[in-house]
Protein backbone atom coordinates (compact mmCIF):
# COMPACT_ATOMS: atom_id res chain seq x y z
CA UNK A 1 0.00 0.00 0.00
CA UNK A 2 1.33 3.41 -0.95
CA UNK A 3 0.93 6.66 0.93
CA UNK A 4 -1.48 7.84 -1.69
CA UNK A 5 -5.13 8.02 -0.84
CA UNK A 6 -4.80 7.29 2.87
CA UNK A 7 -7.08 9.29 5.09
CA UNK A 8 -5.61 10.46 8.36
CA UNK A 9 -7.86 12.11 10.93
CA UNK A 10 -6.43 14.37 13.61
CA UNK A 11 -8.53 14.70 16.73
CA UNK A 12 -8.45 15.75 20.36
CA UNK A 13 -10.85 15.82 23.26
CA UNK A 14 -10.62 19.59 23.64
CA UNK A 15 -10.03 22.68 21.55
CA UNK A 16 -6.59 24.25 21.41
CA UNK A 17 -4.67 20.98 21.82
CA UNK A 18 -3.02 21.31 18.41
CA UNK A 19 -5.23 19.57 15.83
CA UNK A 20 -4.94 22.38 13.31
CA UNK A 21 -1.22 22.91 13.97
CA UNK A 22 -0.57 19.24 13.36
CA UNK A 23 -2.88 18.60 10.41
CA UNK A 24 -1.88 21.79 8.57
CA UNK A 25 1.82 21.05 9.00
CA UNK A 26 1.51 17.37 8.10
CA UNK A 27 -0.37 18.29 4.92
CA UNK A 28 2.23 20.95 4.09
CA UNK A 29 5.05 18.48 4.77
CA UNK A 30 3.38 15.85 2.58
CA UNK A 31 3.53 18.12 -0.46
CA UNK A 32 0.77 17.00 -2.80
CA UNK A 33 -2.06 16.33 -0.40
CA UNK A 34 -5.55 17.27 0.68
CA UNK A 35 -6.35 19.14 3.88
CA UNK A 36 -9.97 19.04 5.04
CA UNK A 37 -11.17 21.29 7.84
CA UNK A 38 -14.09 19.45 9.44
CA UNK A 39 -14.25 21.85 12.38
CA UNK A 40 -17.20 23.46 10.64
CA UNK A 41 -18.30 25.49 13.67
CA UNK A 42 -15.04 27.41 13.70
CA UNK A 43 -12.82 26.43 10.76
CA UNK A 44 -9.36 27.97 10.98
CA UNK A 45 -7.05 25.88 8.78
CA UNK A 46 -7.72 28.27 5.89
CA UNK A 47 -6.17 31.09 7.92
CA UNK A 48 -2.85 29.25 7.62
CA UNK A 49 -3.16 28.03 4.02
CA UNK A 50 -4.82 31.19 2.68
CA UNK A 51 -6.05 29.22 -0.33
CA UNK A 52 -7.29 30.73 -3.58
CA UNK A 53 -10.94 29.71 -3.46
CA UNK A 54 -11.82 27.89 -6.67
CA UNK A 55 -15.18 26.43 -5.74
CA UNK A 56 -17.92 27.29 -3.26
CA UNK A 57 -21.12 25.32 -2.78
CA UNK A 58 -24.08 25.53 -0.46
CA UNK A 59 -24.70 22.44 1.65
CA UNK A 60 -28.38 21.67 2.04
CA UNK A 61 -30.54 19.29 4.03
CA UNK A 62 -34.10 18.16 3.38
CA UNK A 63 -36.83 19.58 5.59
CA UNK A 64 -40.56 18.85 5.40
CA UNK A 65 -42.88 21.29 3.74
CA UNK A 66 -46.60 20.97 4.50
CA UNK A 67 -49.28 21.84 1.96
CA UNK A 68 -52.06 22.76 4.37
CA UNK A 69 -54.85 22.44 1.80
CA UNK A 70 -54.02 18.72 1.43
CA UNK A 71 -53.60 18.08 5.19
CA UNK A 72 -56.48 16.26 6.88
CA UNK A 73 -55.13 16.97 10.38
CA UNK A 74 -54.69 13.26 11.22
CA UNK A 75 -51.62 14.10 13.31
CA UNK A 76 -49.71 10.96 12.29
CA UNK A 77 -46.63 12.96 11.30
CA UNK A 78 -46.52 14.85 14.62
CA UNK A 79 -46.88 11.70 16.70
CA UNK A 80 -44.23 9.94 14.60
CA UNK A 81 -41.47 12.53 14.90
CA UNK A 82 -39.08 11.30 17.60
CA UNK A 83 -37.15 14.55 17.43
CA UNK A 84 -40.22 16.66 18.25
CA UNK A 85 -39.61 18.72 15.14
CA UNK A 86 -43.34 18.84 14.40
CA UNK A 87 -45.99 20.46 16.56
CA UNK A 88 -49.75 20.21 16.09
CA UNK A 89 -51.16 23.70 16.17
CA UNK A 90 -54.78 24.44 15.40
CA UNK A 91 -55.16 20.98 13.79
CA UNK A 92 -52.21 21.42 11.39
CA UNK A 93 -48.56 20.31 11.64
CA UNK A 94 -46.04 23.08 12.23
CA UNK A 95 -42.40 22.44 11.32
CA UNK A 96 -39.40 23.39 13.49
CA UNK A 97 -36.76 23.15 10.78
CA UNK A 98 -33.74 23.51 13.05
CA UNK A 99 -34.90 20.55 15.17
CA UNK A 100 -35.56 18.33 12.11
CA UNK A 101 -33.05 15.54 11.47
CA UNK A 102 -34.10 15.11 7.80
CA UNK A 103 -35.20 11.49 8.27
CA UNK A 104 -38.09 11.91 5.84
CA UNK A 105 -40.40 9.78 7.99
CA UNK A 106 -43.21 12.31 8.17
CA UNK A 107 -43.32 12.55 4.38
CA UNK A 108 -43.46 8.76 3.94
CA UNK A 109 -46.14 8.41 6.60
CA UNK A 110 -48.56 11.12 5.47
CA UNK A 111 -51.69 9.39 4.09
CA UNK A 112 -52.67 12.56 2.19
CA UNK A 113 -49.25 13.17 0.58
CA UNK A 114 -49.47 16.62 2.09
CA UNK A 115 -45.80 16.67 3.06
CA UNK A 116 -43.05 17.28 0.53
CA UNK A 117 -39.37 17.98 1.13
CA UNK A 118 -37.48 21.11 0.27
CA UNK A 119 -33.79 21.96 0.45
CA UNK A 120 -32.61 24.16 3.25
CA UNK A 121 -29.06 25.55 3.26
CA UNK A 122 -27.18 24.81 6.50
CA UNK A 123 -23.72 25.92 5.43
CA UNK A 124 -21.05 25.96 2.75
CA UNK A 125 -18.14 23.94 1.48
CA UNK A 126 -15.18 25.76 -0.04
CA UNK A 127 -12.28 24.39 -1.99
CA UNK A 128 -9.04 26.08 -2.94
CA UNK A 129 -5.34 25.50 -3.43
CA UNK A 130 -2.30 26.50 -1.40
CA UNK A 131 0.93 25.43 -3.15
CA UNK A 132 0.52 21.64 -3.55
CA UNK A 133 -2.21 21.32 -0.97
CA UNK A 134 -5.89 21.17 -1.85
CA UNK A 135 -7.68 22.92 0.99
CA UNK A 136 -11.30 22.08 1.74
CA UNK A 137 -13.24 23.98 4.35
CA UNK A 138 -16.73 23.50 5.72
CA UNK A 139 -18.65 26.35 7.30
CA UNK A 140 -21.81 25.80 9.34
CA UNK A 141 -24.32 28.65 9.26
CA UNK A 142 -24.77 30.41 12.58
CA UNK A 143 -27.68 29.00 14.54
CA UNK A 144 -27.69 25.58 12.85
CA UNK A 145 -27.62 22.65 15.26
CA UNK A 146 -25.49 20.09 13.44
CA UNK A 147 -22.48 20.19 11.15
CA UNK A 148 -22.81 16.53 10.19
CA UNK A 149 -24.32 17.17 6.71
CA UNK A 150 -21.42 19.49 5.85
CA UNK A 151 -18.81 16.99 7.02
CA UNK A 152 -20.50 14.25 4.97
CA UNK A 153 -20.32 16.48 1.90
CA UNK A 154 -16.66 17.41 2.52
CA UNK A 155 -15.58 13.79 2.89
CA UNK A 156 -17.70 12.06 0.25
CA UNK A 157 -15.92 13.76 -2.63
CA UNK A 158 -12.42 12.61 -1.74
CA UNK A 159 -12.69 8.86 -1.39
CA UNK A 160 -10.31 8.14 -4.25
CA UNK A 161 -8.41 11.31 -5.00
CA UNK A 162 -5.12 9.39 -4.84
CA UNK A 163 -3.42 11.84 -2.49
CA UNK A 164 -2.99 11.59 1.27
CA UNK A 165 -5.87 13.30 3.04
CA UNK A 166 -5.51 15.05 6.39
CA UNK A 167 -8.77 15.54 8.24
CA UNK A 168 -8.77 18.31 10.86
CA UNK A 169 -11.57 17.17 13.18
CA UNK A 170 -13.80 19.25 15.45
CA UNK A 171 -12.87 19.06 19.14
CA UNK A 172 -14.48 16.54 21.45
CA UNK A 173 -15.97 13.13 20.77
CA UNK A 174 -19.55 13.88 19.71
CA UNK A 175 -21.45 13.05 16.49
CA UNK A 176 -19.54 15.51 14.32
CA UNK A 177 -16.24 13.92 15.33
CA UNK A 178 -17.60 10.41 14.69
CA UNK A 179 -18.68 11.53 11.22
CA UNK A 180 -15.21 13.03 10.61
CA UNK A 181 -13.32 9.82 11.49
CA UNK A 182 -15.85 7.35 10.08
CA UNK A 183 -13.94 6.59 6.89
CA UNK A 184 -10.47 7.46 8.19
CA UNK A 185 -7.71 4.87 7.76
CA UNK A 186 -5.77 6.16 10.74
CA UNK A 187 -6.39 8.51 13.67
CA UNK A 188 -3.87 10.79 15.35
CA UNK A 189 -4.80 11.90 18.85
CA UNK A 190 -3.24 15.20 19.95
CA UNK A 191 -2.81 15.88 23.66
CA UNK A 192 -1.49 18.58 25.97
CA UNK A 193 0.79 17.78 28.91
CA UNK A 194 -1.77 18.51 31.63
CA UNK A 195 -4.19 16.51 33.77
CA UNK A 196 -7.02 18.06 31.77
CA UNK A 197 -5.19 17.16 28.56
CA UNK A 198 -4.85 13.54 29.68
CA UNK A 199 -8.56 13.41 30.56
CA UNK A 200 -9.50 14.73 27.11
CA UNK A 201 -7.07 12.31 25.51
CA UNK A 202 -9.02 9.55 27.28
CA UNK A 203 -12.25 10.68 25.58
CA UNK A 204 -10.88 10.40 22.04
CA UNK A 205 -8.89 7.29 22.98
CA UNK A 206 -12.19 5.60 23.91
CA UNK A 207 -13.79 6.86 20.71
CA UNK A 208 -11.16 5.52 18.27
CA UNK A 209 -11.16 2.18 20.08
CA UNK A 210 -14.94 2.04 19.86
CA UNK A 211 -14.63 2.66 16.11
CA UNK A 212 -11.81 0.09 15.91
CA UNK A 213 -9.53 2.61 14.20
CA UNK A 214 -5.76 2.28 14.24
CA UNK A 215 -4.38 5.24 16.16
CA UNK A 216 -1.32 6.89 17.63
CA UNK A 217 -0.73 9.86 19.90
CA UNK A 218 1.18 13.09 19.32
CA UNK A 219 2.16 14.89 22.50
CA UNK A 220 2.00 18.64 21.98
CA UNK A 221 3.44 21.53 24.02
CA UNK A 222 5.96 19.20 25.64
CA UNK A 223 8.04 20.58 28.51
CA UNK A 224 10.65 19.11 30.82
CA UNK A 225 9.11 17.21 33.70
CA UNK A 226 6.02 15.11 34.10
CA UNK A 227 3.47 14.77 31.32
CA UNK A 228 0.10 13.33 32.41
CA UNK A 229 -0.83 12.66 28.77
CA UNK A 230 2.35 10.63 28.31
CA UNK A 231 1.56 8.72 31.51
CA UNK A 232 -1.88 7.98 30.08
CA UNK A 233 -0.23 6.56 26.93
CA UNK A 234 2.08 4.37 29.01
CA UNK A 235 -0.77 3.08 31.15
CA UNK A 236 -2.99 2.32 28.16
CA UNK A 237 -0.24 1.09 25.85
CA UNK A 238 -1.00 3.82 23.31
CA UNK A 239 1.75 4.36 20.77
CA UNK A 240 3.38 7.81 20.96
CA UNK A 241 4.16 8.92 17.41
CA UNK A 242 6.06 12.02 18.34
CA UNK A 243 6.45 15.10 20.48
CA UNK A 244 6.05 18.76 19.60
CA UNK A 245 7.94 21.02 22.01
CA UNK A 246 6.41 23.96 23.86
CA UNK A 247 8.37 26.43 21.81
CA UNK A 248 8.14 30.20 21.47
CA UNK A 249 9.15 30.20 17.78
CA UNK A 250 6.40 27.72 16.96
CA UNK A 251 3.93 29.70 19.06
CA UNK A 252 4.92 32.91 17.28
CA UNK A 253 4.56 31.35 13.81
CA UNK A 254 1.15 29.97 14.71
CA UNK A 255 -0.08 33.22 16.21
CA UNK A 256 0.79 34.93 12.92
CA UNK A 257 -1.05 32.19 10.96
CA UNK A 258 2.16 31.07 9.27
CA UNK A 259 2.84 27.42 8.46
CA UNK A 260 5.89 26.26 10.42
CA UNK A 261 6.86 23.62 7.84
CA UNK A 262 7.06 26.25 5.09
CA UNK A 263 8.96 28.82 7.13
CA UNK A 264 11.29 27.04 9.53
CA UNK A 265 13.88 24.39 8.74
CA UNK A 266 13.81 23.12 12.28
CA UNK A 267 10.05 22.54 12.26
CA UNK A 268 10.11 21.40 8.66
CA UNK A 269 12.33 18.55 9.82
CA UNK A 270 10.22 17.87 12.90
CA UNK A 271 6.93 17.55 11.01
CA UNK A 272 8.53 15.64 8.10
CA UNK A 273 9.86 13.08 10.56
CA UNK A 274 6.48 12.90 12.23
CA UNK A 275 4.85 12.39 8.83
CA UNK A 276 7.27 9.53 8.08
CA UNK A 277 6.42 7.88 11.38
CA UNK A 278 2.70 8.30 10.75
CA UNK A 279 2.89 6.89 7.23
CA UNK A 280 4.93 3.92 8.45
CA UNK A 281 2.27 3.26 11.10
CA UNK A 282 -0.52 3.60 8.55
CA UNK A 283 1.13 1.05 6.24
CA UNK A 284 1.81 -1.28 9.14
CA UNK A 285 -1.78 -0.99 10.40
CA UNK A 286 -3.20 -1.45 6.91
CA UNK A 287 -1.12 -4.59 6.47
CA UNK A 288 -2.11 -6.09 9.80
CA UNK A 289 -5.71 -5.12 9.16
CA UNK A 290 -5.75 -7.09 5.90
CA UNK A 291 -4.35 -10.12 7.74
CA UNK A 292 -7.07 -10.00 10.38
CA UNK B 1 -59.79 28.81 32.48
CA UNK B 2 -57.30 25.96 32.77
CA UNK B 3 -53.86 26.77 34.17
CA UNK B 4 -50.75 24.63 33.62
CA UNK B 5 -47.67 24.70 35.88
CA UNK B 6 -44.46 22.62 35.66
CA UNK B 7 -44.00 21.08 39.12
CA UNK B 8 -41.38 19.00 40.93
CA UNK B 9 -43.96 16.88 42.80
CA UNK B 10 -47.60 15.91 42.41
CA UNK B 11 -48.86 18.33 45.03
CA UNK B 12 -50.34 21.83 45.21
CA UNK B 13 -47.63 22.52 47.78
CA UNK B 14 -44.88 21.56 45.31
CA UNK B 15 -42.46 24.18 44.13
CA UNK B 16 -42.58 25.32 40.51
CA UNK B 17 -39.98 23.38 38.52
CA UNK B 18 -37.16 25.62 37.26
CA UNK B 19 -37.29 23.83 33.88
CA UNK B 20 -40.36 23.82 31.67
CA UNK B 21 -39.51 21.23 29.00
CA UNK B 22 -37.76 18.88 31.42
CA UNK B 23 -40.15 19.22 34.39
CA UNK B 24 -41.17 15.83 35.82
CA UNK B 25 -44.90 16.72 36.05
CA UNK B 26 -47.40 19.25 34.89
CA UNK B 27 -50.19 20.44 37.15
CA UNK B 28 -53.44 21.39 35.43
CA UNK B 29 -55.85 23.49 37.48
CA UNK B 30 -59.34 24.56 36.47
CA UNK B 31 -60.10 28.00 37.94
CA UNK B 32 -63.88 27.51 37.58
CA UNK B 33 -64.33 24.03 39.05
CA UNK B 34 -61.17 24.31 41.24
CA UNK B 35 -60.29 20.77 40.15
CA UNK B 36 -56.73 19.76 39.45
CA UNK B 37 -54.80 16.84 38.01
CA UNK B 38 -51.19 15.94 37.32
CA UNK B 39 -49.55 14.59 34.21
CA UNK B 40 -46.18 12.87 33.77
CA UNK B 41 -44.08 14.88 31.35
CA UNK B 42 -43.32 12.48 28.50
CA UNK B 43 -40.83 14.97 27.08
CA UNK B 44 -38.51 14.66 30.05
CA UNK B 45 -36.38 11.99 28.36
CA UNK B 46 -36.48 13.50 24.85
CA UNK B 47 -33.12 13.86 23.18
CA UNK B 48 -34.18 17.15 21.74
CA UNK B 49 -37.25 19.27 21.25
CA UNK B 50 -38.43 18.69 24.83
CA UNK B 51 -39.83 22.22 25.00
CA UNK B 52 -41.83 21.73 21.80
CA UNK B 53 -43.27 18.45 23.08
CA UNK B 54 -44.06 19.87 26.51
CA UNK B 55 -45.76 22.90 24.98
CA UNK B 56 -47.75 20.53 22.77
CA UNK B 57 -49.05 18.72 25.87
CA UNK B 58 -50.05 22.02 27.47
CA UNK B 59 -51.92 23.04 24.33
CA UNK B 60 -53.50 19.58 23.86
CA UNK B 61 -54.90 19.73 27.39
CA UNK B 62 -56.65 22.96 26.59
CA UNK B 63 -54.74 25.20 28.98
CA UNK B 64 -55.16 28.91 28.38
CA UNK B 65 -52.40 29.91 30.78
CA UNK B 66 -48.95 28.54 31.58
CA UNK B 67 -47.12 29.69 34.71
CA UNK B 68 -43.39 28.99 34.47
CA UNK B 69 -40.10 30.58 35.56
CA UNK B 70 -38.60 30.22 32.08
CA UNK B 71 -39.43 28.99 28.63
CA UNK B 72 -37.49 28.41 25.41
CA UNK B 73 -38.13 30.06 22.05
CA UNK B 74 -39.52 26.95 20.37
CA UNK B 75 -41.95 26.21 23.20
CA UNK B 76 -43.00 29.85 23.15
CA UNK B 77 -43.72 29.56 19.43
CA UNK B 78 -46.02 26.56 19.96
CA UNK B 79 -47.76 28.21 22.93
CA UNK B 80 -48.23 31.58 21.23
CA UNK B 81 -49.62 29.97 18.08
CA UNK B 82 -51.91 27.84 20.28
CA UNK B 83 -53.05 30.98 22.12
CA UNK B 84 -51.69 29.98 25.51
CA UNK B 85 -50.58 32.95 27.63
CA UNK B 86 -47.27 32.53 29.47
CA UNK B 87 -46.94 34.12 32.91
CA UNK B 88 -43.72 34.32 34.93
CA UNK B 89 -43.92 32.33 38.15
CA UNK B 90 -43.07 33.79 41.56
CA UNK B 91 -41.02 32.02 44.26
CA UNK B 92 -43.27 29.71 46.26
CA UNK B 93 -45.62 26.79 45.77
CA UNK B 94 -47.89 25.95 42.85
CA UNK B 95 -50.87 26.98 45.02
CA UNK B 96 -49.32 30.38 45.80
CA UNK B 97 -48.76 30.91 42.08
CA UNK B 98 -52.37 30.07 41.26
CA UNK B 99 -53.55 32.47 43.96
CA UNK B 100 -51.23 35.16 42.61
CA UNK B 101 -52.55 34.61 39.08
CA UNK B 102 -56.16 34.89 40.27
CA UNK B 103 -55.28 38.07 42.16
CA UNK B 104 -53.78 39.39 38.90
CA UNK B 105 -50.37 39.71 40.52
CA UNK B 106 -48.40 37.77 37.87
CA UNK B 107 -46.76 39.37 34.85
CA UNK B 108 -46.38 37.92 31.37
CA UNK B 109 -43.04 36.24 30.70
CA UNK B 110 -41.16 38.33 28.19
CA UNK B 111 -37.69 36.83 27.76
CA UNK B 112 -37.36 33.46 26.06
CA UNK B 113 -34.02 31.65 26.01
CA UNK B 114 -32.69 30.21 22.74
CA UNK B 115 -32.75 26.68 24.15
CA UNK B 116 -29.96 24.29 24.98
CA UNK B 117 -30.28 21.99 21.96
CA UNK B 118 -27.20 21.41 19.89
CA UNK B 119 -24.97 23.28 22.34
CA UNK B 120 -23.14 20.18 23.46
CA UNK B 121 -19.79 19.48 21.95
Amino acid sequence: MKNSGVRIAVLSGKGGAGKTLLSVNLAAAAGKSVYIDCDVEEPNGHLFFKPQIARENDVTVKVPFVTESLCSGCRKCVDFCKFNALAFIKSKPYVFEEVCHSCGGCMLLCPQNAIAERNKAVGKELEGVSQNVTVKTGILNTGEASGVPIIKKLLEACCDCGEPVFIDCPPGSACIVMESIRDADYCILVAEPTVFGAHNLGMVFDLVRLFKKPYGVVLNKCLEGENPAEQFCAEHKARVLGRIPFDSELGMLSSEARIAVRESERFGALFSNLLKTVMKEVRHEAASYTQR
Amino acid sequence: MRIAIPVDEQSMESGVCPSFGRAPYFLFYNTVTEESYYLDNGAVASQGGAGIRAAQVIADHGAGVLITPRCGENAEEVLRRSEVLIYKSIPGTAKQNIDAYEAEQLVLLSDFHPGFHGHEK
